[in-house]
Order: structure tokens, then sequence, then C-alpha cells
């Protein structure tokens, strides 16, 4: 018969309406899936009893693919992938530099860059769609049934098109996505400290997550329920590889050898690295066999002083991360009411103790550092699949950087400010700056500048086709709105003509590493000129607008109301205000827009004075009265 | 009228409320649903309800309501595997024939 799951009193699912969710832990080098049975979270192992699959994938020729540890020992003209992740939602400008694109061969045909495999050129998304598939089958097969959704986690500092590509790559295996969630986040939530009483209201946690590769610091304040991301910092290669590749060049000084003969004797010896390194974890010596070529060059004690020698340059520089994290977020050492340990490197005793110096508490390691992440992610899939009772209060996220539309003169104009919890949807009101202007166009940006150049560009549409007005007459209402996910949609409306457009804000891949990180701190540092560029810029708005309604006027009706002397004077303004909109100098700008208003008010009121004649004529009072009543 | 745990159930229950942190017990009962009439159900208890019947077994404190009871009398619930799923599974002496997955039962 089947098999049953102890439910929360009152919850119990009808046969055959289990509402199966699990948390994946999508990793750069490995991934894992939880899920929470019978109130408790755990990681699901695989027929073997792994608990983790490496984020490795080999396509075959016929289209299948292996993943995990089968695929590392695929041999094949193609290198199997793996780090796919670090390649989500960029594009192919991206590859540049990057140390992956020595090591596979790309097809930089389409604007993403896709692995050469056997099977044809092959997305980062459609990698990750494989290891989620994986993924998703041992845990279909694991529970018995289907499953209602999933929540996937991501790094803090994954954009749009970063967190719009992980969506794609669960569309792409089949998966439905719960939400998508912040690591630190997850790693927060494992530890409970999103619930009750655990932490006080605004309490900040420090998430200190040391993996193979990748070194991430984030501050999270706890606030009603919603973790909002203060400030994170990293660096993108910095882990426990580094400790692998000191213990490699110590064994190779040791061993006399002056370098390895070949590559397979190399990741021999990181292999052996690696051992040391975990039985170093609990023991305080081991007894070391250095093996080249099945030969041993080197044999003796390795003890943990030695060790941390080689560590302690690595946690130095994670430590001096983290102080740069609480500048960033302007927060005190002693507020961090709580520091949660992530990542296998954080077992290593002496990163242990530094992180614990550093913050002058212990830190939170009971929960397996590798699986924290996944199990986080189960525990809110559970809450969202409704499994929970409902005084369990839903997580909620915010938007990492702020959103907004590009205005006149290459302006930012926020909607949604960053750090707004989602989901949330804005409206603001623009209007038409031209007159008879049938058209408007929509550049959706992201980012914390002032001026559009500064930020980084979403998507661009256009509002076309409704009817020529006056300058400012129309109301056009743009709509922002983020899913739980943070992912944007954008709509616009013009009021009066109804005319809609919306647009599926596809977030244009291709953004730089570290960019989002340094989105963030040029605004803080570039604070001052972003000031000075919008005041310039919106002098320039302004003058242009002048500018087009004198000309405009001078057009029409100028000879009629002004001397030949009249018309010369004002004509000078304009090339004045001409010449000064070309500089960058704003008190110039004013000046000569000031100038020109000045000299031709006697114009502007001729004007006036002339329409409103032209109005009255051959009317009498009555008909006025009866008009204006 | 007897409701019994095996040990390994017992153990897993008692893991299970350990790590919840609350709770006085487990409740089974059935409910009418499910494709071939009645379905278990599995809960944690927090409060037991006035028309409970209260079992002792293995240590654990087992709460079913007294209507749930003429379907479950004589059970015993056990904890085991099938391939890489595990979870509880009712011995009922009171089934008539059940479901092909055995999630709802007749008597």
């Amino acid at each position: 018969m089947a098999l049953l799951q102890i439910s929360e009193p009152g919850q119990s699912a009808a046969p055959h309406q289990h509402r199966l969710a699990i948390g994946i832990d999508l990793g750069t080098t490995n991934s894992l899936v939880a899920t929470v049975r019978s109130g408790v979270a755990d990681v699901l192992p695989d027929a073997s009893g792994a608990r983790s699959l490496a984020s490795v994938v080999a396509f075959k020729a016929d289209g299948t693919a292996d993943v995990g540890e089968a695929a590392t020992v695929e041999s094949s003209a193609y290198l199997p992938i793996r780090s796919a992740k670090r390649l989500m939602g960029k594009g192919a400008d991206d590859l540049e530099g990057h140390w992956l694109a020595e090591h596979h061969r790309f097809d930089r045909s389409g604007s993403v860059p896709a692995f050469e495999t056997a099977a044809g050129p092959k997305t980062a998304v459609a990698v990750s769609a494989e290891i989620l598939a994986a993924l998703k089958a041992r845990a279909e097969h694991t529970l018995g049934g289907d499953l209602v959704g999933a929540v996937i986690t991501v790094p803090a500092y994954f954009d749009d098109a970063q967190r719009q590509a992980t969506k794609d790559a669960a569309a792409l295996a089949g998966l439905n996505v719960l939400r998508l969630l912040n690591e630190p986040t997850a790693a927060a939530v494992a530890y409970g400290l999103d619930q009750g009483e655990a932490l006080g209201a605004g309490s900040v946690v420090a998430i200190y997550d040391l993996g193979g590769g990748t070194f991430d610091i984030s501050l999270l304040r706890l606030n009603a329920g919603v973790f909002e991301v203060l400030a994170t910092a990293g660096h993108t290669a910095l882990g426990g590889d580094d400790i692998d590749h000191a213990l490699v060049a110590w064994l190779l000084e040791k061993s006399g050898l002056r370098a390895f003969p070949d590559d397979a004797a190399r990741a021999e010896a990181v292999a052996q690295a690696r051992q040391i390194k975990e039985r170093l974890s609990a023991a305080t010596s081991v007894d070391v066999d250095f093996v080249v070529n099945g030969e041993s060059v080197w044999q003796g004690e390795f003890a943990r002083e030695a060790f941390d020698a080689l560590v302690s340059p690595l946690a130095e520089r994670t430590l001096g991360l983290c102080r740069r994290v609480l500048r960033d977020a302007g927060v005190e050492r002693d507020e961090v009411a709580s520091v949660v340990m992530v990542g296998g490197s954080t077992r290593v005793p002496l990163v242990r103790e530094q992180v614990s110096r550093f913050f002058d508490q212990d830190v939170l390691t009971d929960i397996n550092p590798d699986e924290v992440v996944a199990i986080g992610a189960a525990i809110q899939a559970d809450a969202l699949a409704g499994n929970r009772p409902e005084d369990d209060l839903l997580l909620l996220d915010v938007t990492p950087l702020s959103l907004g539309l590009e205005t006149m003169g290459g302006l930012a104009e926020k909607v949604i400010p960053r750090n707004t919890t989602i989901p949330v949807a804005r409206a603001q009101e623009f209007t038409t700056y031209k007159d008879g202007q049938t058209a408007m166009a929509l550049h959706v940006v992201q980012g914390e500048r002032e001026m559009v150049s500064d930020c980084r560009s979403l998507a661009r549409f256009e509002l076309a086709g409704f009817p020529a007005r006056v300058a400012g007459a129309l109301r056009i209402q743009v709509l922002f709105q983020v899913d739980a996910d943070g992912l944007l949609t954008v709509s616009a409306i013009e009021r009066e003509s109804g005319t809609v457009a919306s647009v599926d804000v596809k977030p244009s891949y291709g953004l730089s590493d570290g960019e989002i990180e340094s989105m963030l701190r040029d605004s803080m540092d570039l604070a001052a000129e972003d000031m000075q560029a919008r005041a310039l810029a919106e002098q320039r708005v302004e003058a242009s607008r002048v500018l087009e309604a004198i000309t405009a006027a001078l057009d029409s009706d100028g000879d009629e109301h002004l001397s030949a002397d009249e018309r010369a004077a004002i004509d000078a303004s304009v090339i004045a205000v001409q010449g000064a909109l070309a500089s960058d100098d704003r008190d110039a700008i004013n000046a000569a827009v000031q100038a020109l208003e000045k000299g031709s008010e006697a114009f502007v009121e001729r004007r006036m004075n002339a329409s409103v004649r032209r109005l009255m004529a051959g009317r009498d009072l009555d008909e006025l009265e009866s008009r204006n009543n | 009228m007897s409701i019994s745990l095996t040990d390994s159930a017992a153990d897993q229950v008692r893991l299970y409320l350990d790590k919840r942190g609350k709770g006085v017990g487990l409740r089974l009962g059935v409910r009418t649903t499910g494709c071939s009439g009645l379905a278990y159900t599995l809960e944690f208890v927090d409060e037991v309800a006035a028309n409970d019947e209260v079992f002792e077994s293995n240590d654990i404190t087992v709460v079913i309501d007294k209507k749930s009871l003429v379907y479950l009398d004589g059970t015993e619930l056990d904890f085991g595997k099938e391939g890489l799923n595990e979870g509880f599974r009712f011995r009922n002496p009171n089934v008539k024939d059940e479901c092909g997955c055995g999630e709802s039962f007749n008597v």
C-alpha cells in the first residue's frame, strides 16, 4: 500500500492530491533537492545514497544527456560542461576573457552563447534544465507522485536576466517554479530565523557562504517576515578550490617536483589534496602518501597547523569582504544577531574560528553547510504549496535594484525603488512632450544611477496610435509589476483613447560579472556627480521645451507681431540658447533660457491678446456668457 | 479496542515530534473520500479533543476519534521503505479491498 507522511493538524491531503513540493539548490558545482516530509526537511539522496548531484552535464549524440558523476567519466570529443550557472543570463560579449571560454568551444552565432556539444549547441539554460530534470526525476521517484512545484534558489546578486534564465531552465525541465528564492535568505529560513521569536524585528543576519569556487557574504535584515538584502559582497573565484591549489603547490614543493608531467597527474593531485583537506576537518594530523602517476613521491605527516597556515590567507581575504559588506550596509559588527555558515569550505576549522572571532559570537553550523540552502528552499516550497498551517508567515523578498523608465533628457525615473517588497505593482503617469505626438517610446531600465546611460537597459517598447494633442494633454499610465520571483512586466495605457501596449520584459541577457555590485556601489560613490548630471539634463529638457514653443510661435505668426529689429533680437536669443545647449554648463543654459524668455515676453503677450481678440471677434457678450455656462 | 505502532514507526514518530518541537502525539483517522470510499489520515496532535480515544503504544501517544476507531480497530502502524520512498503504512485488519495504490480502502 501507499506510504503516508504525517501532516500538520487538519492539513491531511485528500488521496491522490498530495501537494508535493521541493526545494532545489541549483549550484555552480553541486546541486541538491530537498523536501519536507512529516514536518522534517531533508535532502533527497539518489538510489546509491549520494545526496548531492555534481552540476556537470555531458550531452550525447542522440540528444540525451548524462548528469552528475556519470557525466564526468563520459569520454567524448567534448568536455563535460561544468559551471554553466556562471553563464546564466549572460550574452556572447560576456565570454570575452572568461575562463570558461578557454575550456569550451562556444557557438556565438546567437544572442546567447551556446556550448558546442555532441548534440549540437546548448545554452547555459539548456544545460541547467538537464540538471533540474535529473533532480525532478529523483524527487518524483522518491516521493512517488507528481510535484506541485519547486522553489529554486539563486544568488542574491542575480539580476532579472539571470533569474529569468533560471526560470526558463525550470520550464524546459517541466518544473513549475513556485518561487525563486535568494540563497542567503534560504539559509536563514533553514535555521528558522524568520520564525516566531527566533530574532527580534529589525535584526541583522549575516550569511557567510564559502563554497568550492565562490565566496559570498550577505547581510539580511528581518522585518515583519521579510528578509531585506542590505548588502552583498563576494568574490567569484575564491573558495575551497584555492585551498586545494595551495595544498597541491605545497605537496609539489615537498616532493621536489617542479611541475606535473601532465594534466591527469595534476587532476590526481587535486583529488588527493581534497581528501587531505576533508580528513583534516576532523583530525589534527594526517599521514600523507603523495602519489604522482602511480608512484609515491613523498610521504610524511601533515599537521593541522601547517594546513591552517595555507588556509589563513584565504580566510583573511573573506574577512576583508565581510568588513566591506558591513561598511556598505552601514551596520556595526556587534549589530549582527546571527551568523549562518553555508558551503562545504566552512567545515574547515580555521575558517569557523576566524569568522566566530570576527563577529564575536558562535556561528550557526548545525545544519550541514552543503545542504542548508536546499533545506531552506524545501521549507519555503512546503509553505507555498499550502502544506503549512495558516499562521506561518510566508516569506517575502525584495527587489535588488531599482526599476524605472527613461524620461526626456536621458534621465532615469524610478518607478519601483530598490528593496521594495515583492510581489509589487506600481503605476506612474507620464505625458507627451511635443504637440501632435502620437507615439511614445518607453525604455525600461534597472539601476540606482540618475542617468539612463549609467543604468542597465532592460527593454524598449513603443506605445503608438494615440490621438494627436498638444504637449502635456494626454495622460499615459505606465504600470510596473514585479512578480514573486522578481521578474518584471511593464504595460502602458493612454487614457483618452485606451491605446494599450504591454511588454513581457524579456530582460536582454548579458550582464558582466560583478556589475550589479558595482552598480550599487557607483550609485553611492557617484551620488554628487549624478545630482549634477540630473540637474543639467533637467535644464536641457526645460531649454528644449522653451525653444520648441518659441520657434513654433515665431514660425506661425512671428512676422505679424514683431518688427524686424524685435524679431532679430529674439532670433539672437534663440541662437544663444542653442549655443548654450551644446555646452555642459547648466548656469549658461539657464541664463540663456531666462534671456530668451524675457526677450520674448512682449511677443508672447501680443500673441495672447491677438488670440483673445480672435476668439471674441464677431460675438456678443450674451453668446460668450452662454458658452461659459 | 487497540491501535499499535511498530518499533520503527514509533522511532520515526518520536524523531518527527522532536524536530517539530511541539505536539503531544500522533493522530490516526479516516475520512470519506478517495477512489475506494475511505482514506487514512495521519497528523500531529497539538490538542486532544473531547470525543477522542487515546492509546499508548511504544511510548507514543496515539489519538483517534471515535468515528474513525471503528474502521481502524486493530490497526498496526508501520514505517518502511519502498525504493527511494519511505513513509508510514497502515496494517488494517478491517480492510476488505483497497484501491490500486492503497491510499483509500473499503471495509
